[in-house]
């Protein structure tokens, strides 16, 4: 593609330039490889290159026992691991029909917040990161901190924690971890002010991020995509209040939606600010849950002596911090999964950048991928 | 400083027995040495400051040691000798494909235009290596050298993100460079002279008894130029929210990616200068370099000196403080401001100031 320009002193030619961003670029969140053809510094097509995570997730997971799969679901992805153990543990349960007790739903909503509080604050800081503001993701990085303290305290691990089991989890609550979980909401409800005075009410950062990468609703569900960043287009979507799983009808909290106050429905200044408010929203969920936490039980009293699921199929899908997780699992009956496929809510994220990012300059596409929150383990698995 | 040294010559029998070539280089040399000294340590002191005051509004330590020994010393104090040492001891790569005359070049082109304006800036009453009559200008002119140095760097690295910094970063300067030249400009209406030393002079005394006479409380218009001097000075330095051309979120870091040990240091260094330079005309134009904020009192050389590196350190602080708290603009945006706003209220400044002369002097 050649544009001719005819100026007095003769043609000059214009030709589009072809960037390779990454797979070792400082702001690819990860190894991903995006060709990107440039006219000056204005983006004329994004073509995203995956695979350079692949670890053949399903592929393996046809080779190993029900359990085994958990510590792979973890490594999808890394950022919000309890969201994805959390995910296959309901659909394995639902596959073998075990309802597992009181305890296990509470304890298993509350680390799941904990770990969407977490990951939503990897992803508010990381995209303060892609726009130059390096401060708020120190910020980020130290309440993420103590949810970490926290996980490290129930199950030892700090970042893939095979924590919840099909039927139950691996560990029962510490003693004293529900009030250092009281503490850490106690401390953690007003930081949250503090990340809006630095990076969402800043005029620069509304300048970057306002009106940049606007996905419009019907795109966005033409696309599939899920979670924050369909909310930001303007959809009220979420699997916790419209196909509730586990526990999550009986909590009390808002589904935030992107309304475009600062430029345009579906912007990346919408999706950024979803976060925030999922954040405040999962600190209630959490408050609620552990008031609600029956004291005694055992948690492992539902779990299966042997996990052999009866023939048939299931397709189940949980809220994680990056949207639907759907896990579909064909049983034929024997201790192995006959067939274990993932969907993926940041692969279908990913899918878009081209349709919402050309015509925009090369920072904003760091800004636009940087807003759609991916996380590579989860796109190659 | 060149003509102090070359008269303390004249009256040494067997230095003034040379011959006066000899004798003028003998004086450069003992005027330049002390100043690259002081740019080197600016530098180790800025970086430091840097370290300390980012992981302060961070929320973390920044460098710390316990001692000597293999620890980066007392609160970290020698982390940034030990980065020198590692600088120098570093391999130096020189990518196949790059043109390797410019490539090599091109740091110390933007280091000596760096270099060079500190060389007219008044330190204290006496501290000034080369007092010009036309030192502000010199300042400016020297100082848009360094753009050259960078699209060298930017141009001869063979790599697309270095000559997206590089094409970022002579474009941000030279707009920046007209808002700062026409905002300095109020001042050396009011002053008449381009001369740093005859700039710091005419701001001494007071405004209504109460706050010195410096050009930031002369009038409104000086009080405006003082901060639209000071952002587009920051601009100038690329340094957040105006550090596009290195933008190591986005072009990994700009025209100097492919530079690594020494030759990079040499653009690290020459980042610092131009932060002290910045700052430090500034405070000569708007805060009265080295007066004493109480008029007529402390204002000895040495209390000059130590008024003129408090104001200087703090527009750094400043300048600190921006970079840990901004994002960074867009090109457009960054243009826009340059041309839609800076310009025509600096010109708008000089109308203003013009008539103030006229109407209240």
């Amino acid at each position: 593609m050649t544009d001719t320009l005819d100026l007095e002193l003769g043609s000059v030619q214009a030709e589009e330039m072809v960037l390779n961003m990454g797979p070792q670029h400082p702001s690819t969140h990860g190894v991903l490889r995006l060709k990107v053809r440039t006219d000056g510094e204005i983006v004329t097509h994004i073509t995203p290159y995956i695979g350079y995570l692949h670890r053949c997730f399903e592929k393996h997971c046809e080779n190993v026992t029900y359990e085994q799969v958990i510590p792979y679901t973890d490594r999808c992805d890394y950022i919000a691991s309890m969201n994805n153990n959390f995910g296959y543990a309901v659909a394995v349960e639902q596959l073998m029909d075990i309802k597992v007790p009181e305890k296990v739903e509470h304890i298993r909503v509350i680390v799941a917040e904990l770990n969407r509080i977490a990951s939503h604050l990897l992803a508010v800081g990381t995209f303060g990161l892609d726009v130059g503001a390096f401060t708020p993701f120190l910020y980020c990085f130290r309440d993420r901190e103590r949810i970490l303290d926290l996980f490290e305290m129930l199950c030892g691990a700090r970042l893939l924690y095979s924590y919840i089991w099909i039927g139950g989890l691996s560990h029962d609550l510490p003693v004293g971890w529900v009030e250092k979980t009281y503490e850490f909401l106690d401390y953690f409800e007003p930081q949250v002010e503090e990340y809006n005075n630095l990076l969402t009410f800043n005029k620069i950062f509304i300048e970057r991020t306002a009106d940049v990468g606007v996905l419009p609703r019907e795109v966005a569900i033409s696309y599939g995509v899920t979670g924050p960043n369909l909310r930001g287009s303007g959809v009220k979507w979420d699997l916790r209040k419209d196909d509730p799983y586990s526990i999550y009808d009986r909590f009390e909290f808002d589904i935030p939606i992107g309304t475009g106050v600062m430029g345009t429905v579906g912007d990346c200044w919408d999706r950024y600010y979803i976060r925030i408010r999922e954040i405040e929203e999962s600190a209630k969920i959490v408050r609620q849950a552990l008031e609600q936490l029956p004291r005694d039980g055992d948690v492992h009293e539902a779990l299966p002596k042997k996990i052999r699921p009866p023939k048939g199929h299931i397709y189940s899908r949980t809220e994680t911090p990056r949207g639907d997780l759907g896990y579909y699992i064909i049983s034929d009956g024997k201790p192995i999964p006959y067939r274990l496929k993932m969907r993926s809510p940041a692969f279908t994220a990913l899918s878009c950048i081209n349709e919402i990012s050309h015509g925009w300059m090369i920072s904003d596409v760091f800004a636009i991928l940087g807003s759609l929150d991916i996380v590579l383990g989860e796109i190659d698995r | 400083m060149v003509n102090y040294f070359l008269d303390i010559f004249a009256n040494v029998s067997w230095l003034a027995a040379m011959p006066s070539g000899t004798q003028f280089v003998l004086a450069a040399l003992m005027t330049g040495l002390p100043l690259f000294l002081f740019v080197a340590i600016n530098a180790l002191i800025a970086v430091y400051a840097e370290r300390k005051i980012s992981a302060f509004m961070q929320d973390r330590l920044g460098p710390m040691g316990q001692g000597v020994g293999l620890h980066a010393g007392k609160w970290g104090l020698l982390q940034t000798l030990a980065d020198a040492l590692k600088l120098i001891l570093k391999q130096d790569i020189i990518p196949a494909l790059a043109d390797r005359k410019l490539f090599i070049l091109a740091p110390f082109i933007i280091f000596i235009a760096a270099f060079v304006a500190i060389a007219a800036m008044p330190f204290n009453q006496h501290i000034l290596a080369a007092d010009f009559n036309i030192g502000v200008f010199f300042i400016l002119a020297v100082g848009s050298v360094g753009v050259i140095g960078i699209i060298m760097a930017g141009y001869s690295s063979n790599n697309k993100w270095s000559l997206y910094g590089a094409m970022r970063s002579a474009a941000q300067i030279i707009s920046y460079e007209i808002p700062a030249a026409l905002s300095i400009l109020t001042v050396i209406m009011l002053t008449g002279s381009l001369q740093m030393q005859e700039i710091i002079k005419a701001q001494s005394g007071t405004i209504w008894g109460i706050l010195p006479n410096w050009f930031i409380f002369n009038n409104p218009f000086t009080f405006l130029a003082f901060f639209l001097f000071f952002i587009s000075g920051v601009a100038e330095t690329n340094r957040t929210p105006f550090d596009l051309p290195e933008a190591e979120s986005e072009l990994v870091a700009g025209f100097h990616t492919e530079y690594s040990g020494m030759r990079w240091a040499f653009f690290f260094l020459s980042e610092y200068a131009n932060v002290f330079i910045v700052s430090g005309i500034t405070a000569v134009a708007f805060l009265g370099g080295w007066q004493s904020p109480i008029s007529g009192y402390l204002d000895g050389p040495i209390w000059g000196l130590v008024w003129f590196f408090g104001k200087v350190s703090f527009l750094i602080l400043v300048m600190m403080w921006f970079r840990w708290t901004f994002p960074r603009l867009r090109t457009d945006q960054l243009m826009r401001m340059g041309w839609k706003y800076f310009l025509p209220a600096s010109l708008v400044n000089i109308l203003g100031v013009g008539l103030w002369d006229l109407v209240v002097n």
